[in-house]
């Protein structure tokens, strides 16, 4: 069973993909099989998804890296939170990310 | 800024995730050999597997893996590896897992012959992300070994496919249609549709090439002589004549029509193929050494010693620094035009443009130079314009003003 994230966690980029830059866009290319739900899918980033992204560094837990999102994004350190929180757990579940 | 899934999913039919400018590089073909464990009568470039010069004249591996290096960097997506036969090449699986781990999908050409069980085991557990695109040659041991006159190939083909589906490895099958197997078409498409990752029909080569490099007379005569009549093309792509003449109305509005003294309509300096020997081409047919440039420092200039076009580019020089100078001195070529008063008389003008198949590739592979009008696709092309009710009886494509309200749903289809 799938463990819980917490805000605790550091996450960093699964070696299992490859994640490039392409024209100012996140491409998420899986590595190995079973990332995808079919063989021949990439990954994209909605511009929240791509805003937490870029400030995983595998070193900052994910509150930290709320924090450092809140010199970007106005609104409640709780709604930050709520998001990277969110964005981590998908990403796990898909293997993209795993937590350090 | 809250919002509930934060990761979009691209399928293959989703097209690619470009929101603003799309990368420089879209897709790189390589050649990575031009030797061949086959010997197909009808092939427009290969040479023999044991070919100890062509092997010698190659990219090393790490030029070639420098090539990709430098398509990641340019935004590439996709690289193609074709031949000859890719998988000839000692160190393929090393190139295919340093392009993999670049982030390429890698879009394999093979014939399935020489796929190992290690192979297939690798394209299962890092998956290519496309499908490999395997030619079949024929149904049978005797049609097929007729086309590849190699013995014990049909059995090779067979036992690269069973790994293959035995690993659910996707693929997809193409068929080059031969006086040797086209009585197993039906046979084919049967089988094809078995093979899962045939979601489409099967496609079909019909129109063979003359060899590549203007290299050999002889096998050129015997390429003519296997090639389909107009109307046996005509016949395969009329089989469901319902659904042929809705596939033709969709893509004549969207692809047809006069293209003007402008020689080059396709996507020319956005995509780009290198040869074996590490020369970049605009395209995959396009082989004149003043149409190519060199990247391999080790290979020696072949400009200066032929010059067969009646047009030149300015600005283009033999050798290049990499790919990015590769495409710009190929986007150069999007503006070319012609002055061969034959082809202004005919191309030019001619609304058939797009059904044919004319271009600069054909035209140097047909006669040495990129801008005269290839007799065979042009016959082929006005066979099925008369056919759909486009053209009339003696009529010719470049005589009719009124293309655009000829290619019209309502006159077209009757
Ligand atoms: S298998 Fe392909 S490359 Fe090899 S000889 Fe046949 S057509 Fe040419
Ligand atoms: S049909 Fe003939 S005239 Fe028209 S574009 Fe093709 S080769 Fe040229």
């Amino acid at each position: 069973m799938a463990t819980q994230l917490s805000l605790d966690a550091v996450c960093a980029c699964s070696e299992n993909v490859v994640a490039r830059t392409i024209e100012g866009e996140v491409v998420l290319i899986p590595l190995i099989a079973g990332i995808g739900d079919e063989e021949d899918e990439l990954y994209t980033l909605n511009e929240t998804g791509q805003a937490i992204w870029q400030k995983l560094d595998g070193k900052k837990t994910l509150k930290e890296v709320a924090v450092s999102l809140a010199e970007v994004f106005d609104g409640p350190a709780s709604e930050l939170e709520a998001d990277v929180l969110g964005f981590a757990s998908e990403l796990t579940k898909r293997g993209i990310l795993v937590a350090k | 800024m809250t919002q509930k899934t934060y990761v979009v999913q691209r399928g293959r039919d989703q097209g690619l995730p470009w929101k603003g400018a799309r990368p420089r590089l879209e897709q790189l073909d390589v050649e990575l050999t031009e030797r061949c464990n086959n010997d197909c009568i009808h092939c427009c470039i290969n040479r023999p597997a044991n070919d100890a010069v062509a092997r010698a004249g190659e990219m090393t591996t790490e030029q070639i893996r420098d090539l990709l290096r430098q398509a990641a960097d340019l935004g590439c997506l996709q690289v193609r590896f074709t031949g000859g036969e890719p998988l000839l090449r000692h160190d393929f699986q090393e190139l295919y897992i340093y392009a993999r781990r670049l982030g390429l999908k890698v879009l394999l050409f093979t014939n399935a012959c020489l796929i190992t069980p290690g192979l297939a085991d690798l394209f299962q557990r890092m998956p290519p992300l496309i499908e490999i695109e395997v030619t079949v040659y024929g149904m049978h041991r005797e049609s097929y070994e007729a086309v590849t006159r190699i013995p014990g190939s049909f059995a090779q083909f067979q036992r690269g496919l069973n790994l293959l589906l035995e690993r659910n490895v996707p693929f997809v099958v193409k068929w080059v249609v031969l006086p040797q197997n086209k009585h197993e078409m039906v046979e084919f498409e049967v089988w094809a549709g078995t093979i899962p990752a045939m979601t489409r029909p099967p496609s079909y080569v019909m129109s063979l090439d003359l060899r590549n490099r203007r290299d050999d007379e002889e096998k050129n005569v015997c390429i003519q002589s296997l090639r389909l009549t107009p109307h046996e093309s005509l016949a395969i792509l009329t089989r469901d004549v319902a659904e042929y003449k809705q596939s033709m109305e969709a893509f004549a509005s969207r692809f047809m029509g006069p293209s003007g003294d402008r020689l080059f309509s396709c996507g020319v300096g956005c995509s780009l193929c290198i040869d074996a020997y590490g020369r970049a081409q605009p395209c995959m047919g396009l082989r004149a050494s003043e149409w190519t440039v060199n990247l391999n420092p080790d290979l020696k200039s072949v400009r200066e010693e032929d010059s067969f076009s009646s047009v030149s580019v300015p600005g283009m020089r033999p050798e290049c620094a990499g790919l990015e100078d590769a495409l710009s001195q190929f986007s150069r070529l999007y503006d070319l035009c012609t002055t061969n008063p034959e082809y202004l008389r005919r191309c030019a003008r001619c609304f058939l443009k797009g059904l044919c198949e004319q271009c600069p590739a054909k035209s140097w592979t047909e006669h040495g130079t990129i801008d005269t009008p290839v007799a065979y696709l042009c016959e082929t092309a006005h066979v099925q314009a008369r056919y759909i009710g486009w053209l009339g009886k003696n009529e010719y494509g470049w005589e009719v003003m009124n293309w655009q309200e000829r290619i019209s749903v309502q006159h077209s289809i009757r």
